[in-house]
């Protein structure tokens, strides 16, 4: 028996774990003991093994033969679909220019191999999922405090008193960051929920405020003015780390604890109380700027006062709240080498005008909607070629039919992934990715208060003819002269170019799958610190938004009310699946086959609906059936359901056509986004239930 | 009973089904049988907020299992530790067991059409291992031991919980989670909580004390 440490690819978490692995077969997987998740693992980590095992994903390379999106493959081997697809983006190159490729991941720590190919193919579009995600924060987060939302770390283990706004930590479970606040909450932390719904995250919760939806901002300012107008927030903090204070005063003065409680729904006194609550554990405050905000065309601000009222409490920086994330340097360490430093930058701008006609966008992954754009309209220059890498835009996206149209002006779409995905049955070659536990990454770096490196490693031999994601890379790299990525013949050596002057080795991550930099957290020195900001400080006015005509805080406006009968839709997480790539898992979809549809009890009512009912939830030409799950513990405006149902691809036997998709009740969504944060608000459409017959 | 005692602690229970899952895999099962099971019951409204129990559903492995006495071939057993597990060679898929067990805990087995049951991962535990559920946990609110192991540990939860509210803090500005807000006639969330762990009465009869 032996045991390799990796790490689990069930989600975008990235939890480490430990693999026991005996004759070529995973015996077992649980969570790293030398990463503190001493075996704890979710569900879907637990599901790994149906994963490995399943004959229901991309076996072999396969090339279209019929019409996108028909089904009709033909198998083709490796060599002959990598030439294919080189051979395809050379067509393109040599036609429209580098720059008409464009490339999308769900991000993360293992990116660089990605950004290395496309800077090697010299093509500035490089995309990530994130503007369905969590775009939003990361601009809040830069425009407030000059770094993104990595800048800082959650330091839920020494918390007082958490707050989850968009963030349901107890469901969209991060093992590491479960244990933390169960071990804090078990000390004493408070845990405040503010939703539109009562999630399990909310039954744990000392505090549960049922919010309108889309009217967290309110709450936010209402917030703020409590603690400004009772002298709660931390003066002396404010004094040093915050520029234009005055007028973040001035500007809260309207929104009191009175008007949002008519707003949002809740209780003025209750809110009151909780601000009190807040002030006596600051610093040691944490209140979660949100995950998953691609909501609402507001959502920027609801994650802006978010850090605000973290800065207003002391908690940036602070033990407890919103420590400053420490990197390998802080530690003493020398950083990884960089694979996407082998290229220059390419010269050309983005497709999708971040950085240039948005300046107020980070232009690292950019805005994919908007890349979408430009292959809809060959402006600013023409999109023709396009790759997915483990991504799934048809169904992450709203309205996948309008996005069809946009793609079918591609002349190249190509899928890499170990799970079939709407995207992979419209493209033109499926390139079989082989699961977390029979590929290797790229060595990744960790920031936070001990920053480390680590490494996924393989467990086992890959199953069917599934390849790595740097074996792809690489490969294509050779059929495209990109010389430098080419040059790698295997792991270890990427591996040894990355940990070139750090004075590690890769045999050092061997034992464990990881390297600690250091033992102890790092805090930094708050009394001397300068944000990222032009100021230095914690900026209430953001003249890099201000320039493009973007308030730094926009007077209130009140959602909209569903049309008459109508319900506007809301979407989550589970802990038992992750968005659509999990649905069609044997030991997942047992559990959870379908996405039953929250509705209140008294709009059940008057629609004659009880609970258990097969209903039938539409819009727009789009209709899908599924259970009903009838409850007080959801606000009366809102139909919620868990993402990633509804499937429709014939060769995903256990989910096809169970649930709801979604995505398809957003018509037009892609048009519809945050205009201050980027990403698209997919809680801005309405729909309709009625019960089956 | 077994000489093993497995304890739920509710408080930290996030029903997240992990210990479903885990078990499944552990045991290389297919669709159909959970030979534990967690039942979600709510959220609903406890004391003005929302609450959800997560009832955790294993082999209770009982001192004289009705299973056992039930299987006409032997094939249900009991170790001398006290678990009770099937031997699946002698299984005859009569479904004897699951007739007789109250507690639903032998498990039809589609895939082989033979029973399996919660067995505390008995091959696990001669390996020095934890049951998958209890390893695997993602709170580990899920505890395997002895059953003198356990009071313990509701005591110190208990005490924690009335007296001051962290270690770590010498001087706490009052007990906050303990009797002053009692005395207010306010029932907190550790009373809701304490309410919900298995074996725990006290909280609810001070707490009515309190607040007439």
């Amino acid at each position: 028996m032996e045991k390799i440490y990796s790490i689990c690819g069930m989600c975008t978490v990235r939890c480490p774990i430990e693999v026991t692995v005996e004759n070529g077969e995973v015996v077992r997987i649980e969570g790293s003991p030398h990463a503190g998740l001493d075996g704890s693992l979710c569900p879907r980590g637990g599901a790994g093994l149906a994963l490995l095992n399943d004959h229901e994903r991309p076996q072999y390379p396969m090339i279209r033969v019929g019409e996108r999106g028909e089904g009709k493959w033909r198998q083709a081997t490796w060599d002959e679909a990598l030439t294919y697809v080189a051979d395809k983006l050379m067509e393109v190159t040599n036609k429209y220019g580098k720059r008409s490729v464009l490339f999308s991941d769900r991000g993360g720590p293992f990116a660089d191999l990605h950004k290395a190919f496309m800077k090697g193919l010299g093509s500035p579009n490089y995309c990530n999922h994130d503007a369905s995600c969590a775009r939003n924060v990361q601009h809040a987060a830069k425009s407030f405090m000059g770094m993104g939302r990595k800048g800082v770390s959650y330091d839920l283990g020494n918390a007082r008193h958490v707050i989850l706004q968009t963030r349901n930590i107890f469901e969209a479970i991060n093992v590491s960051e479960v244990k933390n606040l169960i071990k804090a909450m078990n000390n004493g932390c408070k845990l405040t929920v503010i939703d539109i719904r009562a999630t399990i995250t909310a039954s744990k919760a000392d505090n549960f405020f049922l919010i309108r939806p889309g009217t967290d901002y309110a709450f936010n300012l209402a917030v703020i003015n409590l603690l400004i107008q009772k002298g709660l927030y931390d003066q002396d903090y404010v004094k040093k780390h915050f520029k234009d204070f005055d007028h973040l005063v001035s500007f809260v003065q309207p929104y009191t604890a009175e008007w949002a409680a008519e707003e949002c729904g809740i209780d003025a006194r209750a809110l009151e109380s909780f601000v009190e609550q807040l002030a006596a554990a600051a610093p040691s405050v944490l209140w979660h700027p949100g995950w998953n905000t691609a909501r609402y065309k507001n959502s920027f601000y609801v994650s802006r006062t978010a850090y605000i009222i973290n800065g207003l409490l002391g908690s940036i920086g602070a033990k407890g709240g919103l420590p400053i994330t420490m990197k390998a340097k802080d530690a003493g360490a020398k950083g990884l080498k960089a694979l996407a430093d082998l290229f220059p930058k390419p010269e050309e701008k983005r497709a999708d005008g971040v950085g240039w006609k948005y300046k107020r966008f980070d232009g690292g992954p950019g805005l994919l909607h908007l890349a979408f754009k430009a292959i809809e309209t060959g402006k600013p220059y023409p999109i023709k070629a396009y790759i997915c890498f483990r991504h799934d835009p048809l169904m992450a996206f709203p309205d996948p039919e309008a996005t069809k149209k946009i793609l079918d002006k591609l002349d190249l779409l190509v899928s890499i992934t170990f799970s079939w995905s709407d995207t992979a049955w419209y493209a033109d070659v499926v390139l079989p990715l082989s699961t977390y536990l029979e590929r290797e990454s790229i060595i990744a770096h960790k920031g936070g208060l001990k920053p480390f490196f680590f490494v996924r490693q393989r467990a086992v031999h890959p199953r069917y003819q599934s390849k790595s994601e740097w074996d792809i890379f690489c490969s294509l790299a050779r059929l495209l002269n990109i010389d430098a990525l080419g040059n790698f013949k295997s792991i270890e050596d990427i591996w040894k170019y990355q940990l070139e002057g750090t004075g590690y080795t890769p045999e050092d991550f061997k034992a464990t799958g990881q390297v600690k930099l250091t033992s102890e957290p790092i805090y930094a020195d708050m009394d001397n610190y300068k944000f990222g900001t032009p100021s230095g400080k914690l900026e209430i006015i953001s003249e890099v938004l201000e320039k493009e005509g973007i308030p730094s805080l926009p007077p209130y406006e009140s959602p909209a009310a569903p049309p008459d009968g109508k319900f506007r839709i809301a979407f989550g997480r589970c802990a038992l699946h992750t968005q659509g790539h999990t649905v069609n898992n044997l030991l997942l979809n047992e559990v959870m086959p379908v996405n039953p549809v929250w509705i209140h009890k008294d709009r059940a009512a008057e629609l004659g609906i009880s609970d258990g009912d097969t209903v039938e939830v539409s819009a727009d030409g789009y209709s899908a059936t599924t259970k009903a799950y009838v409850t007080d513990m959801v606000h009366p405006e809102v139909a919620f359901m868990v993402h990633g149902f509804g499937h429709k691809l014939p060769v995903e036997s256990r989910a096809f056509g169970k649930g709801v998709a979604d995505q398809e009740l957003m018509k037009g969504g892609i048009e519809v986004w945050d205009q201050a944060g980027g990403a698209v608000a997919m809680q801005e459409h309405f729909v309709s239930i009625r019960k089956a017959s | 009973m077994s000489e093993y005692y497995l304890f739920q602690d509710q408080d930290n229970c996030i029903g997240c089904l992990s210990c479903q899952i885990h078990c499944k895999a552990s045991k290389g099962l297919g669709p159909g049988p959970l030979p534990n099971q967690v039942i979600t019951v709510g959220p609903k409204m406890v004391h003005g907020l929302p609450r959800a129990a997560f009832i955790y559903m294993p082999c209770f492995h009982c001192q004289r299992p009705w299973c056992v006495s039930a299987c006409p071939t032997g094939a249900m057993q009991k170790r001398s530790d006290g678990i009770v597990f099937v031997d699946e060679s002698l299984c005859v898929g009569c479904k004897s067991c699951m007739l007789a067990c109250p507690w639903g805990a032998p498990q039809w087995n589609p895939a082989t059409r033979k029973v399996v049951k919660c067995d505390y991962c008995m091959d696990r535990l001669d390996q020095g291992l934890q049951p998958a559920c209890v390893t695997n946990c993602t709170t580990k609110c899920l505890h395997f031991g002895t059953p003198d192991e356990i009071p313990n540990l509701k005591r110190t939860r208990y005490a924690k919980k009335v007296a001051f509210e962290k270690d770590e803090d010498p001087a706490p500005r009052a007990p906050s989670r303990g009797w002053q807000e009692m005395g207010k006639g306010h029932i907190d969330q550790s009373q809701a909580k304490a309410e919900r762990v298995h074996g725990t009465p006290l909280p609810r009869k001070v707490a009515k004390k309190r607040t007439n």
